[in-house]
Parts: structure tokens; C-alpha cells; sequence
């Protein structure tokens, strides 16, 4: 019997992966992609980075492939923005070894900026995209994926969503098959995309999908699970499993590949039963096909294009209603907050109390928008921050941005802000940058990236000096400072914002939830010298309380980074050791 | 039948950990397992609920409104907001602890007092002061154990079984530890 364990969804892709035989993974962590990387970076079989981003991470794919082996990009799915330029002709070029695409989605938003459905992306780039529905697909589809790549020649987008990539199943693993490296020959009609050889290779890639519509006839991981012929569901992914927890005597056409459609299946499921409901989150993908086809069925105008579904979702719209349930009690909201101890916190206080506003970027950081800091206006994609300011200066100039600042991460600043800084420097931007230097990818659970200093495997390698590269590309004022230092701080941001040149302003400490950190003080309040004032409770720690009139600070909260202490006027906080 | 177990409280607390030891002393004794977990974002100091599903065969990896066998709670306004959750015949295991979300730490809403004498005039309560036998035992990073310890009994899962679970999950350092604040818990 094959061992059976309980999985992770993206535990399960790292381990379909490895299974499969891959030898080259490169990716950039995202919520909810990030742990396929590291799981698959145990095994010592297959090398795997990280990219700076998720456009390097799928020409690395690329390259690995054109060279033979079985190659893995895996990414998020704005990540898959970045990626698109090489996706899109990485479908015309087809691969030499096979390669896979991980795209995961996140419908509901759990830690993303929008909802937008990597299907999409895939049926214009004509990829083909495998969607599993729990741990033991999803190492599954992750071999299948592979081997429909080499068959068709084309990259596959295996597509995840939040609910899939982190919940846990069990699965039954296999052994690795290791494969032999294709022999790599030139040719420039497939690989070389100039006009001459693209035009050609365009024509390939709608014979391959048609080929590939009618073989998805067929394919064993399209099925119909024959039941009731009065109600039928053609479903794809997690929304499955909650067609089976609701309905479990309806007819089920389950799509294991849901780019391109097997259409014949679909006409035929949908003859043999009376209602046909297409339950797939976010967009009308698969149902918008089927109509245009001509066949009735329902969908969008019973089910949201909004946020996760749920067996109680399809419930309400089958039965009108869910099963009795308590009354839902009305209780303070508990938003995700920065840590206590968070290096971002003493950056944004001093940007609250000078009263500037802060172009945002993707990161833990990104909470300095909310109450009590309210630092930041505006926050878009990955790298936007720069460029964001630099267009506010170029539209109503430098008056308008004196009392505006970019804030960005230093993994964030990697992935595409230099872009920015570049265009800044280029087009004679005078703003002021602030990198929030936190020595990791922070929001993602701390990942490794090029200015750290150690590799996904956790070797040792080349670290980029972030104050040496923001000068190379030419800014003329490089400051970098200690992120607690309050007074440093606010005296340098006063200065940029007013001065006439472009700033970048380093602000260093580590992520206080980093390995290895060390906490050897704790802030206490001397309760004679507190006036309640409410001066400490405006940084938003969340150490720091008031209750029944008495602030207190928790002890195993506290990190003891002291940065209450300085917004207290009457000395009232002390940073004791532990 | 299917189990339904949630686990709620505040990002940091270990309700991650707790899920998946649930989780895995589930499938030790056979049955089919889901966990569903929360990562990113909602992580940093965030209201967090992770689910655990055992039974025959399991579908849904998460536990709906009026589904909840148990719900075990490491902060009390957790029990509260996630209270309607719970089935009719269920129970809520409370860690009687309180970590104020940052709407109150503002003064824009207020923490709500009472809340367990009042969820007890609606379902059926059990509450144990975890960080006071975590600190007794000189650790309170194992509060996890002594909740779940304590939560145990209303698991459907024998003692051992869980127990065996702690000493291969937790970091190696800290088996010992941990097995007597699960011990504690559960004799509370």
C-alpha cells in the first residue's frame, strides 16, 4: 500500500513536482502560491529559487524547458500580470521538456489587491489550464500537467484558488520519475519569435488547442458522475466539493481541464439533464462558452462573480435558505494589524505626526493605511509606489509632493520598483523614497530575496547593497538610517520632502518576526507618571491597551523596541531588560 | 458522520499548530481529513479561524454557519464573533483571555464584558484560563497545549491519540513541555 499523508494543497503540487521529475523551479512568493517553493526546495533532486519576480521566474521556466528538463514557475495571480509578456509567446515557442505554470488564485481577497481570474489570461495566451479540487488532484493534475505539456508542446497553467492551496487532505505519494534531459537542438522557427517564425507558430498553436478540445473528450480527469436527471452542475475546482456536500444525488460533470472545453461532453451532460447550474467562482468562464454554444444553462444570475463560494451559498440559491443557525453577534471588527516590535510602525508614526501622505506599495507595510497611522493614500500593485509619485509630481509638480513620500519594501523594490526609481532618476523626478528595509519578504511568511544575502535553499550568496544600487542608477541623495531612530528619521524626511532632489531613504530593521531575532527588553509605563494622555496608544501598537482608565503595556507582546517611549511627554515609559 | 471543529482566535496564538494536530490524531485513527488553514495577511494579528472536518468522507474543507461541533476559542471576543457558527447540540471551549483588536485599542468600539457568562445563557460553555497553567509551567508559548489539552474531551478523539500527535508535531526541544500542559489542560 502507498503511504498516505495529509497535505497542504500546495504541499501536494510541490510534491506532484517533484514526482513528475522536475528539475528547475523558479518563483516569487505570493499569498496563496508561497509554500510550493518552499516545500519543493527540501528536495535536494530539484534545484528552485527565488526570482525577483514572476516575469523572471517563467523565462527561467523557459530556458530550463528549451534545455530539456521539466521545469515549474509558480506565482500568484496578479503575479501572473507581471509574467504575462513571456506567457503570451512561451504559448507560441511550446516547450522542449515540459513546463508548468502554477497560477493561484485568490477569490475572497485573503491578502491580495483584486479577484481576477487567471482563466482568463490562460484562454487568450490559449494555454491549457488544469484545475484540481483537493491535495491528492493536486499533485495529480501536477504529474498530468507535465505530460499534457510534452504531448501538446505547449506550457500548462495549473491553476489553484486560496481555498485549495491552503487546506489539507490527505494524499497517497509516489516515487519520483527521473527523466532524461530531451536533447536540446537549435531551431528558430520555435524558439527565435521574430515575425517569420511567429506567424507560423500562431497557426500551431489553434491547431493545438483544437487538438486538445477534442482529446479533453476524453481525458480522464473530465467525468460525469451520473445522478439525478432533474439538476446537474458542470463544476471545476474547490467549487466541487461543495456541490458533493450539498447535492450529493445530482448529476455532476466535474472539468479536470477547463481550458480548452470538451464540448460534445458538455452538450451531452446537458441533454440527459433537465437543469444544468455551472458553479465556478469569479468569473462566467466556463458558462459564457457553453451559451455561446447555444445550450441553456444557469449561472452568474443566480451565483456572485464576488468572493469565495460555500456549500451554505449554493444552499441559499437552490433552497432559499440555510440550515437554522444562532443569531450573529455584532463585535468589535479585529483587522490585521503590524506587529509589535515592526520597524514599518515607527516609519509611519513619524510620517502621521508630519502629517504626510504616503504613495503605498504590497507588503505588511501596506497596513499604515488604516487607523491609527492613516499614512498611506494610495496602494495599486507590486513596485507602484514609486512611479505613483513620480506621476503626482509631473501633474502638479513639486508644490504638490512636499508633503508626499513613496513607501516600498526591499523585496518589492527588487520585484519592479526599480523600474521606477529608474524612470525617476531618468525624467528628473525630485520626490522622496522611503525603502522599508525589513531584510525580508515579509508579508509572504519570510522569504530570501537578492538583497539578503542567502538563497531559497538557505546557502550563502551574493547580497545587492540597496544603497549602493539606488546611487549606481544615479540618485543623488542616498540616506540610510535605523528605522527606529525617531529623530533621524524625521529629520531627514522633513528635509527631502522640502529639498529639490531625489531622495531614497533606507530605513533599516529587521522584521521583528524574522529567526534569530532576539528581544532582550520590554517597555513598561510607570503608572504614577501616566497623565492618559492616549499619546502612546496613537502608534496602533498592539501591546499597548486602555482599560477601565489605566494604560498598561502586555509583557508578552512587547518586543521592547522602545518606540512608545518616544512619543511619550512625560517619561512615563521605560524599556526595562526582561 | 462528519466531525466539524473550528479554531478561532488571534493571529499568532497557535490555532494553526492546534488544527493540524487535530487533523493529523484524526487521521491516525482512519478517517478522512480536512483542515483548512489561513495564511498571509489575515495572519498579522488578524481575527483567525482555521476549520478541521473528520469523518468517512469529507467535502468541504470548511465549516459553515450552524455547523460547528466545537468550536475551540483562544480569545474570548472570538468565542463571541464566531459563536453562531456552532450546531445546536455544540460546544465552545474558551480560553478566558483578552487581546484587545486595534477598534478598541482606538476607543472607536468598546470590548464587550461579560461574554462568557453570556454566551452560557445561549450555549453550552467550557472555559479554562490557559495562560495562568502555561506560566505555572514556565512557558507561555505552550498555552496551545493546554488548550487543546483541555478541548480534547469534547473531540471525539481518545486522549493518547492526540497526545501521541503533540510529541511528533511540536519542535523536539519542546515534547516534554508540551505534553504536560496538554496533560494539564485535560485533567482541568
Amino acid at each position: 500500500m502507498k503511504e498516505k499523508m495529509i497535505m497542504l494543497g500546495n504541499e501536494a503540487i510541490a510534491r506532484g513536482a517533484y514526482e513528475a521529475g522536475v528539475v528547475v523551479s523558479s518563483a516569487y512568493p505570493g499569498t496563496p502560491s508561497t509554500e510550493i517553493s518552499e516545500i519543493l526546495c527540501k528536495y535536494n533532486e530539484v534545484y528552485t529559487e527565488w526570482a525577483p519576480n514572476e516575469k523572471v521566474a517563467v523565462e527561467v521556466a523557459f530556458g530550463a524547458s528549451v534545455a530539456g528538463v521539466r521545469s515549474l514557475a509558480c506565482m500568484k495571480h496578479v503575479g501572473l500580470n507581471v509574467a504575462s509578456d513571456p506567457l503570451y509567446t512561451f504559448s507560441y515557442t511550446g516547450v522542449n521538456g515540459g513546463s508548468v505554470i502554477v497560477v493561484a488564485d485568490d477569490p475572497g481577497l485573503a491578502s491580495s489587491q483584486n479577484e481576477q481570474d487567471t482563466r482568463m489570461i490562460a484562454r487568450s495566451a490559449h494555454i491549457p489550464v488544469l484545475e484540481p479540487s483537493n491535495s491528492q488532484e493536486a499533485k495529480d493534475f501536477t504529474v498530468l500537467a507535465f505530460e499534457l505539456s510534452e504531448k501538446y508542446d505547449t506550457p500548462v497553467i495549473l491553476r489553484t484558488t486560496t481555498k485549495l492551496a491552503h487546506s489539507q487532505s490527505t494524499v497517497e505519494i509516489s516515487d519520483r520519475i527521473e527523466k532524461q534531459a530531451v536533447p536540446y537542438e537549435r531551431n528558430m522557427r520555435k524558439y527565435v519569435m521574430m515575425p517569420a517564425s511567429a506567424i507560423g507558430r500562431h497557426v500551431y498553436v489553434e491547431e493545438r488547442e483544437n487538438r486538445l478540445a477534442i482529446d479533453a473528450e476524453t481525458l480522464s480527469v473530465n467525468k460525469v458522475e451520473k445522478g439525478s436527471s432533474e439538476i446537474g452542475f458542470i463544476t471545476s475546482g474547490i467549487a466541487y466539493e461543495y456541490v458533493k456536500e450539498v447535492c450529493p444525488d445530482a448529476s455532476v460533470l466535474k472539468l479536470g481541464l477547463v481550458n480548452p472545453l470538451p464540448k460534445k461532453l458538455i452538450e451531452e451532460f446537458c441533454s440527459q439533464v433537465k437543469e444544468v447550474y455551472v458553479f465556478e467562482e469569479l468569473e462566467p468562464v466556463i458558462e459564457e462558452q457553453i451559451r455561446s454554444w447555444g445550450i441553456k444553462v444557469k449561472g452568474k444570475e443566480c451565483f456572485t462573480k464576488q468572493g469565495e463560494y460555500s456549500a451554505n451559498l449554493l444552499k441559499k440559491v437552490l433552497y432559499g435558505k440555510t440550515d437554522e443557525v444562532y443569531e450573529k453577534q455584532v463585535v468589535p471588527n479585529r483587522p490585521p494589524i503590524l506587529c509589535p516590535g515592526c520597524p514599518h510602525r515607527s516609519v509611519f508614526s513619524v510620517l502621521n505626526k508630519l502629517k504626510i501622505h504616503a504613495a503605498g506599495d504590497i507588503g505588511c507595510y501596506t497596513l499604515g493605511a488604516v487607523a491609527p497611522l492613516n499614512v498611506i493614500d494610495t496602494t495599486l500593485c507590486m513596485g507602484a509606489s514609486i512611479s505613483t509619485l513620480h506621476g503626482m509630481e509631473k501633474a502638479c509638480g513639486k508644490e504638490f509632493i512636499k508633503n508626499w513620500v513613496a513607501v516600498i519594501g526591499d523585496s518589492t523594490f527588487l520585484h519592479t520598483g526599480v523600474n521606477s526609481l529608474i524612470n525617476m532618476v531618468y525624467n528628473k523626478g525630485t520626490g522622496t523614497v522611503i525603502i522599508l528595509d525589513n531584510r525580508t519578504t515579509g508579508m509572504t511568511g519570510h522569504q530570501e530575496h537578492s538583497a539578503t544575502g542567502k538563497t531559497l535553499k538557505g546557502e550563502e550568496t551574493y547580497a545587492i547593497d540597496l544603497a549602493t544600487l539606488c546611487k549606481s542608477v544615479g540618485v543623488p541623495n542616498v540616506i540610510e538610517i535605523d528605522a527606529f531612530d525617531v529623530d533621524g528619521l524625521t529629520k531627514v524626511i522633513k528635509e527631502s520632502v522640502l529639498g529639490d532632489v531625489l531622495t531614497v531613504i533606507i530605513a533599516k530593521a529587521p522584521c521583528a518576526l524574522l529567526k534569530g531575532q532576539k528581544f532582550p527588553n520590554k517597555c513598561e509605563i510607570n503608572q504614577d507618571a501616566c497623565k492618559k494622555c492616549k499619546m502612546c496608544l496613537k502608534i496602533g501598537c498592539p501591546a499597548i491597551s486602555m482599560r477601565d482608565g489605566v494604560v498598561s503595556i502586555d509583557e508578552t507582546m512587547c518586543n521592547g523596541c522602545g518606540l512608545c517611549k518616544n512619543y511619550c511627554k512625560f517619561g512615563a515609559i521605560e524599556v526595562v531588560a526582561r | 458522520m462528519i466531525k466539524n471543529v473550528m479554531i478561532v482566535g488571534v493571529g499568532g496564538q497557535g490555532t494553526l499548530l492546534t488544527s493540524r494536530i487535530i487533523g493529523k490524531s484524526a487521521l491516525t485513527l482512519g478517517y478522512d481529513v480536512k483542515i483548512s488553514e489561513v495564511h498571509g495577511m489575515a495572519q498579522r494579528g488578524g481575527s483567525v479561524v482555521t476549520f478541521v472536518r473528520y469523518g468517512e468522507k469529507v467535502f468541504e474543507p470548511v465549516v459553515e454557519e450552524g455547523q460547528a461541533d466545537v468550536i475551540i476559542a483562544f480569545e474570548r471576543l472570538e468565542a463571541l464573533r464566531y459563536a453562531h457558527f456552532l450546531k445546536k447540540d455544540g460546544v465552545i471551549v474558551v480560553n478566558d483571555c483578552r487581546i484587545d483588536p486595534m477598534t478598541v485599542v482606538t476607543g472607536a468600539m468598546e470590548y464587550p464584558s461579560d461574554i462568557i457568562e453570556n454566551l452560557k445563557k445561549t450555549y453550552t460553555v467550557y472555559s479554562i484560563d490557559g495562560q495562568k497553567i502555561a506560566k505555572e509551567l514556565g512557558n507561555s508559548k505552550v498555552l496551545n497545549s493546554v488548550v487543546l489539552g483541555y478541548a480534547t474531551k469534547y473531540l471525539g478523539i481518545d486522549k493518547e491519540t492526540v497526545l501521541k500527535t503533540v510529541e511528533t508535531t511540536v519542535p523536539p526541544k519542546t515534547v516534554e513541555l508540551n505534553v504536560k500542559a496538554f496533560i494539564k489542560g485535560y485533567e482541568n
